[in-house]
């Protein structure tokens, strides 16, 4: 059946990106559902730029407590080997490269993987939080996003006109429509969402997508 | 030694901020290490022009109650009282919010200058500022709107911006415990930018949910050294 991916079923196919002990931080909004979904064989280890590596998943109301939260300010549970330190030292984390992947919501990202995620006309006063320190320094990169605007304008874009987060910072873009990762060559289109045909997703994406030899629809 | 750090009240432990001061509030968001009893204080002993360093703005008290039923005071109140002149922060207001944040409305009319900051270059300029270092050259920002007006350099192939340390007249922290001395662990996530901003005031003001005699911290898990500390208030949530 041709549909659209809900949010929690675009962070699914994110999560299947982490590697089996790796560190991964997750951004605001949408990627903060990726938690939700790894799978009992496969450990990662959350860091949240507000100074905890290793949470659990999201506290119920049971086991809130505002002094274990996320970045998103999400209340968190308490897991095994967690740890805490300051914000200096989760930067210093960040920005050395020891983040193996980061997931970030996104307003843009253009064909050469320039992602723009915390500004828009209108709004000057919200900041870019620790996303810019994010792009800059995790190893890889993955955007969740809609793939488009709620009037149906492409988010995947030739150039960013939104202020940029980072640029050329884009490894693999998953969205409503389609899971797309950033090549030197351009964008490459390696899954579909179920009954979508490539020119359909095309034609809602600014620059040129070329299908990878083993397109596939992705799977649920 | 007479050195009495202990305050009985955070009314009494802001009593000298002066207006125009430059004011550090530790945290991270709305909650969770946020020095809440001393930015009520500041905001009753009303102290005006300041100038505020925060990872966040606040969202304001009727802003809260969209997140929590009752509501509850965050670094808002400063800004929903005219004190503030100029922020300096990673996230002034939250995009995922209405824009009816008490600075987006001061900014919207003009009435507050928002310098908006990377959130590790932000801890890191604090860092710098504590440590007595002149700054330092971060790739973050390279190729935004944060590069403008910056030195660019070439280290090592790639490339950086240099950005300057930043210090305050005061600092509001919230630390877990405090022993007489001033020596502050902290609680969980609630550590955040406490321990970085405590270092870089010249006057460095703490709540804590309990004060203990000297010599009962553990010193091997003291996080801030007494030596930054200027007062402590018990402040129980």
């Amino acid at each position: 059946m041709k549909g659209r991916l809900d949010e929690a079923t675009i962070a699914l196919r994110a999560a299947r990106e982490f590697a089996d002990g790796s560190v991964v931080n997750l951004g605001y909004g949408m990627p903060g559902l990726c938690a939700g979904f790894i799978p009992e064989d496969k450990t990662v280890f959350f860091q949240s730029e507000n100074g905890v590596l290793g949470y659990g998943s999201l506290a119920s109301d049971a086991e809130k407590d505002y002094e274990l939260i996320n970045a998103s300010d999400q209340p968190v549970t308490p897991a095994p080997g967690m740890c805490f330190f300051d914000s200096a030292a989760s930067f210093d984390m960040i920005r050395g490269g020891h983040i193996d992947t980061v997931v970030l919501g996104a307003y843009q990202v253009s064909e050469r993987g320039d992602l723009a995620n915390w500004g828009r006309p209108g709004r000057l006063a919200t900041g870019m939080g620790g996303g810019m320190d994010l792009a800059a320094g995790a190893r890889r990169v993955i955007v969740t996003m809609l793939h488009t605007t709620k009037e149906g304008q492409p988010r995947i874009v030739r150039e960013c006109t939104f202020p940029l987060t980072a640029r050329r910072c884009v490894s693999l873009v998953v969205t409503d429509l389609a899971v797309i990762e950033v090549t030197a060559e351009g964008l490459v289109l390696k899954e579909t969402a179920p009954g979508w045909t490539v020119r359909e997703i095309q034609d809602l994406t600014e620059p040129e997508l070329q299908p990878a030899p083993d397109l596939k629809e992705i799977e649920l | 030694m007479t050195l009495n750090k202990v305050f009985k009240s955070c009314r009494e432990a802001v009593a000298d901020v002066f207006d125009g001061a430059t004011v550090m509030v530790g945290g991270f968001g709305s909650f969770g290490g946020l020095p809440v009893n001393l930015i009520v204080a500041l905001a009753e002993q009303g102290a005006k022009e300041l100038t505020v360093i925060a990872n966040m703005g606040g969202v304001g008290f009727e802003l809260t109650r969209r997140i929590k039923p009752g509501g509850y005071q965050d670094l808002g109140i400063l800004f929903e009282n005219g004190q503030v002149k100029k922020f300096i922060g990673s996230v002034p207001a939250l995009g995922g919010m209405p824009p009816d944040s008490p600075i987006e409305r001061l900014q919207r009319e003009g009435k507050v200058e928002i310098e908006t900051v990377p959130q590790g270059t932000l801890a890191e300029r604090i860092r710098c500022g504590a440590g007595g270092l002149g700054g330092f050259y971060t790739p973050v920002g390279v190729g935004t709107v944060v590069e403008e007006g910056k030195e660019r350099k070439v280290i090592g192939g790639r490339e950086y911006i240099l950005e300057m340390p930043l210090t305050a007249d005061f600092a509001l922290i919230k630390a877990h415990k405090a022993d007489t001395l001033g020596n502050l662990v902290y609680r969980r996530t609630a550590r955040c930018f406490n321990p970085v901003m405590a270092t870089a005031a010249k006057v460095t003001i703490v709540e804590v949910d309990r004060i203990v005699p000297a010599g009962e911290l553990d010193p091997e898990v003291i996080v801030t050294p007494h030596v930054y500390v200027t007062r402590i208030v018990e402040a129980p949530r």
